[in-house]
């Protein structure tokens, strides 16, 4: 298989500030490849720069065999974007939205009109083809930009948050069309805030903060690598007391925050037996996930 | 092809025919709402037209009749620079920064330049509506001979690219709409009372017909009124010059100042 993304030493500033620095990475064609950061972390900035939406201060990009920005509108051609903001044409219907975007692929207008049928059935729009976008839900919409972003059948899919916002039967309906695409052979590059998304979906991942990569590899590899594998949380009063005198000789790790406690262990056992003498102190024991990886590797300071 | 407006906006503009598609999504919006809209191009100029024309041409030695016609061509150009100006500002600053609909079309295989291009013909092309309205209501109410008003649509679409030019650079600059009305007060509406619309710039201290001559809409006025009545003026290479110069110099800005404001 070859590369359907390739990027070397990419680096940007605005106003002197950076805001990627020195990114490299590989989408391999058919994969669904995740970028994962805290806000201000360089992501969307990386997707607009892959695109070809803005040029690179230094580094290379390959976006499906074409160099970019020098030819990133012959790459746009045989790619989909589904953006973070929605951008649907406000004073279309549902089948104008798709006929209008079609036409800046310069597909004809026969053309277009046949693949919005199955377009709609895909997105779960069937039916509604007339209506205005003002009448769709935040889930609809979602899923016609989907259906937007495959108006001319693309190799690479490049999705921006695809499911913030969205209530969790929207954001599993994304997430089946999802891997119904990546059946279908497209290759996927997603950013996302939400770690179940990433580990659900993604083949490999990669984790950036301050504009550099901090890790990457599968979600199952980055959780081997970065963390031990089973966390207990503890609440209740005075944990931090209990925290400090029993849990620090009992897991290899732990961590206060606020009200909680979090223990991170190779064995729970021991930690559980001594919650339960403390008949006050609530738990959750849970396996590590990805979302512990990113929060060791970017901390927990909130970013704005 | 290589792709120089990202690494160099100072390039110069790439026009393609790709402006097409983006002139057609708007000509879709607004043929939805076309009843409304081609209503008031209609009603409004016709009611400031007779109002002026007979209020006012009744006042005037030489009556009634040939102020109105004379009134009427000032319009073509005036209304065209309104209506032109109003679509490349209002209309395109919602579409690139209210509703994004620029950012869906740079997604596709599609560049700034096409996108500012697609714009600038679609305000010029929605002034020359204004203007073709004016012309059918001098002709209708027979202000006008038909051969002058047919013969006027180049010079009106002239008019219609120039404003559009120049309202997108300020469109490149706003921070919201606002910015606009400071536009429309300080530089349109004076420059529509020095300009020769209401009356021959003649009439003006000779100091201020010399600045006149610097305005765009001086140059269509004095373009588009003998048209309509059917010669063409002498200096008509010179008056199309200058609004051909206004024209590509406030696209070339509007172009190099919108790609700095998106592309960076």
């Amino acid at each position: 298989m070859s590369a359907a993304l390739e990027v070397r030493e990419l680096a940007k500033s605005y106003g002197g500030e950076p805001v990627v620095r020195g990114v490299g990475f590989t989408v391999e064609a058919g994969e669904c490849f995740g970028l994962l950061g805290p806000n201000g972390a360089g992501k969307t900035t990386t997707l607009r720069l892959c695109l070809g939406l803005t040029a690179p201060d230094a580094g290379g990009i390959r976006l499906l065999g074409h160099d970019v920005p020098t030819q990133a509108r012959d790459a746009r051609r045989r790619v989909g974007v589904v953006p973070q903001l929605d951008s649907l044409d406000p004073d279309f219907t549902v089948a104008e939205n798709l006929l209008v975007y079609g036409r800046y692929f310069g597909l004809g207008d026969a053309a277009i009109a046949a693949r919005i049928p199955a377009l709609l059935g895909f997105a779960g729009l069937s039916g509604r083809s007339d209506a205005r976008i003002h009448t769709l839900s935040g889930g609809m919409k979602r899923r016609l930009t989907l259906a937007r972003a495959l108006i001319n059948d693309p190799d690479l899919l490049v999705l921006d948050e695809p499911t913030t916002g969205l209530d969790p039967q929207a954001r599993h309906l994304i997430w089946e069309r999802l891997r119904q695409l990546m059946q279908e052979g497209k290759t996927l590059l997603l950013t996302t805030h939400f770690m179940e998304e990433a580990e659900r979906l993604c083949t490999r991942l990669l984790i950036m903060d301050a504009g550099r990569v901090i890790t990457l590899g599968s979600p199952r590899e980055l959780i081997a690598a970065h963390i031990e594998p089973e966390v207990v949380e503890v609440h209740g009063p005075r944990c931090d007391a209990w925290a400090g005198q029993r849990a620090q000789g009992l897991a290899s790790r732990v961590e206060s925050v606020g009200e909680t406690v979090f223990c991170y262990t190779q064995r729970a056992d021991p930690l559980l037996e001594s919650i339960a003498a403390h008949p006050r102190l609530t738990y959750l024991h849970r396996r590590a996930n990805l979302e512990d990886v990113f929060l060791k590797l970017t901390g927990r300071d909130l970013r704005d | 092809m290589i792709n120089s407006s990202l690494t160099n906006c100072y390039a110069l503009p790439a026009i393609s025919r790709r402006f097409v598609p983006v002139w057609r999504r708007n000509f879709l919006v607004w043929r939805k709402l076309a009843v409304a809209s081609v209503l008031g191009n209609l009603v409004d100029p016709m009611i400031m037209l007779f109002g002026l024309g007979y209020g006012l041409g009744g006042v005037m030695s030489g009556g009634g009749t040939s102020y109105f016609s004379f009134l009427a061509a000032g319009f073509v150009a005036s209304a065209t620079m309104y209506a032109a100006s109003f679509e490349a500002m209002f209309s395109a600053f919602s579409r690139m920064h209210g509703q994004k609909t620029w950012d869906a079309i740079l997604n596709a295989p599609m560049d700034l330049d096409d996108v500012v291009t697609g714009e600038l013909v679609w305000a010029a092309s929605k002034g020359l509506l204004s203007g073709v309205a004016i012309l059918m209501v001098a002709v209708v109410f027979g202000y006008a001979p038909l051969s002058g008003a047919i013969a006027a649509v180049p010079a009106a679409m002239l008019i219609g690219l120039t404003f559009a030019a120049l309202a997108l650079t300020m469109n490149a600059l706003a921070q919201g709409y606002d910015f606009f009305s400071y536009y429309m007060t300080l530089v349109l509406t004076p420059m529509m009372m020095l300009s020769g619309v209401f009356f021959p710039v003649g009439q003006l201290p000779a100091a201020v017909q010399t600045a006149a001559a610097v305005f765009p809409l001086y140059h269509g006025v004095a373009l588009v009124r003998p048209i309509v009545g059917g010669t063409l003026p002498p200096e008509w290479l010179v008056h199309a010059g200058v609004l051909i110069a206004y024209a590509a110099a406030g696209f070339y800005v509007a172009l190099v100042l919108t790609r700095r404001r998106l592309l960076s």
